[in-house]
């Protein structure tokens, strides 16, 4: 059981695909076409140059190529991550607090389950890396930019009850404490129910690749479950570190609310 | 040694200036709206960056923790906050005497926050301000919602504050013959600046 590669052709078919789509958003005047393409082009471009760059390194296997192509995903995540803030912290701190969360979170996972569980050799082998790296950063990143984006939009829209306790002598953290309950488990919800359905009512995408590419389904269990669990503590430590900086950038060192840290976003 | 000392404090709104209150004085203000009353107050409570320097009872507020100096000179807001659904909830303690200060039944603490009406709310939240046990109470329009016999009741209430606790009082009010009533002393917000009222 080989892998049956895909021709050119193939792709063209799924691209009519999409292309029909666009058709029928332009018919219904759905006003979504341009980004559905400009996306799908995006999706073509970038996995096609993922693939050559991999292709690259598994020939040239340098770890300092290795760490700046991680470096360079993690800066692209970052960015994302402040793109879906509806109220973002201005300057640094708007990529900042992102980036330094799945700095965080996704970086010591991934070194945790490349060192100690899988124990590739070398442990940097671009194999093994640069996946786990992504599987990783793509979903931190979700929970990230929920979990932070709940945080401010509430703390912006719970002004006056922060500050009714701060008036009456309450600490920041003891102010902000609901806010960021509410907004640490907004951004663990996907994840929960991602593992709750795994398996019966989704096939998740590593495995299903795994599958296809011939690997013995149940070995492709074993790593789809490996993921899971790296995805979900990832995504638990990162949302925790963005909400417990992004909270405490919302306070100055007076404990005042300083919701001028804030800009909203137009998107 | 005075209740409440400022020293050429200044917010975006007001120039720098001086100010102090003894322990159980009442300073009322007044001034146009958005000549920076609320401001003035917020920054007092430190809720604001401002200049100058602030003291109750001779120690210096950067001394100490913004928590602490906000217990010590308490603000009690025009529109108060509630956050949980229970009014007890929001108390430290409340008896059936603390609510019977302001003639509120017994059970008002298990009452509904969403069910208050606009003057038990203003009531509760004095009640709220005052079991904190300020040095300086700064009330912002404290008596707006209130009929005619809970405003009596409220000034009592803070008269006998200032003479039982020492408390100092900085009091903002629209009504000329409250602040006539409740305080020694007015001043006035006029153009950036704080004047007296009358002499």
């Amino acid at each position: 059981m080989g892998l049956i590669s895909l021709t050119p052709w193939d792709l063209t078919l799924a691209a009519l695909l999409v292309l029909a789509l666009a058709m029928l958003s332009l018919k219904l005047s759905l006003g979504i076409g341009r980004r559905l393409l400009i996306a799908t082009l995006r999706t073509v471009v970038q996995l096609s140059l993922l693939g050559l760059v991999l292709k690259f390194l598994f020939v040239q296997s340098h770890p300092l190529l290795i760490a700046a192509l991680a470096l360079f995903m993690l800066m692209v995540a970052g960015y994302e991550v402040m793109a879906r803030q509806q109220r973002r912290f201005i300057g640094v701190w708007g990529m900042g607090v992102g980036t330094l969360s799945m700095f965080i979170s996704s970086f010591s996972v991934t070194l945790i389950a490349l060192t100690v569980i899988i124990q590739a050799q070398p442990w940097y082998s671009v194999q093994y890396t640069i996946p786990l790296l992504g599987m990783l950063l793509g979903n931190t990143m979700s929970g990230i930019a929920i979990a932070l984006d709940n945080l401010t939009l509430n703390a912006w829209q719970q002004q006056r009850e922060i500050e009714g306790r701060l008036m009456l002598g309450h600490t920041w953290e003891q102010a902000i404490r609901e806010i960021r309950r509410s907004a640490l488990r907004s951004g663990l919800i996907p994840i929960i129910n991602a593992m709750a359905a795994a398996g019966v009512v989704s096939l998740p995408g590593m495995m299903t690749g795994q599958i296809l590419a011939g690997s013995p389904p149940f070995e492709a269990a074993k790593y789809q479950i490996l993921i899971m669990l790296l995805i979900a503590s990832g995504t638990g430590f990162g949302a925790s570190a963005a909400v417990w900086i992004g909270s405490r950038r919302l306070f100055d060192e007076r404990e005042r609310l300083r919701l001028d840290r804030l800009k909203s976003s137009k998107r | 040694m005075s209740g409440l000392a400022l020293k050429q404090f200044g917010t975006p709104l007001l120039d720098p200036f001086d100010l102090s209150l003894a322990p159980g004085e009442c300073v009322t203000l007044s001034g146009p709206s958005g000549s920076g009353k609320s401001r003035l107050l917020r920054a007092i409570a430190d809720l604001d960056p401002h200049q100058g320097e602030a003291w109750c009872d001779g120690t210096r507020q950067q001394a100490l923790s913004a928590p602490v100096w906000r217990r010590r000179v308490a603000l009690l807001p025009a529109e108060s906050a509630w956050w949980s659904e229970r009014v007890g909830d929001h108390f430290e303690q409340l008896d059936a005497d603390t609510l019977d200060l302001l003639k509120l039944p017994a059970d008002a603490a298990d009452w509904q926050v969403t069910r208050l009406s606009s003057g038990e709310r203003q009531r509760l939240a004095l009640l709220r301000v005052l079991s904190i046990e300020p040095d300086v109470l700064l009330l912002d329009e404290p008596t707006a919602n209130l009929d005619h016999t809970n405003i009596e009741r409220v000034e009592t209430l803070i008269a006998r504050w200032r003479k039982e606790q020492g408390t100092a009082v900085f009091w903002v009010s629209h009504d000329p013959a409250q602040r006539q009533r409740v305080s020694e002393r007015s001043l006035r917000i006029e153009s950036r600046r704080l004047v007296s009222e009358w002499d």
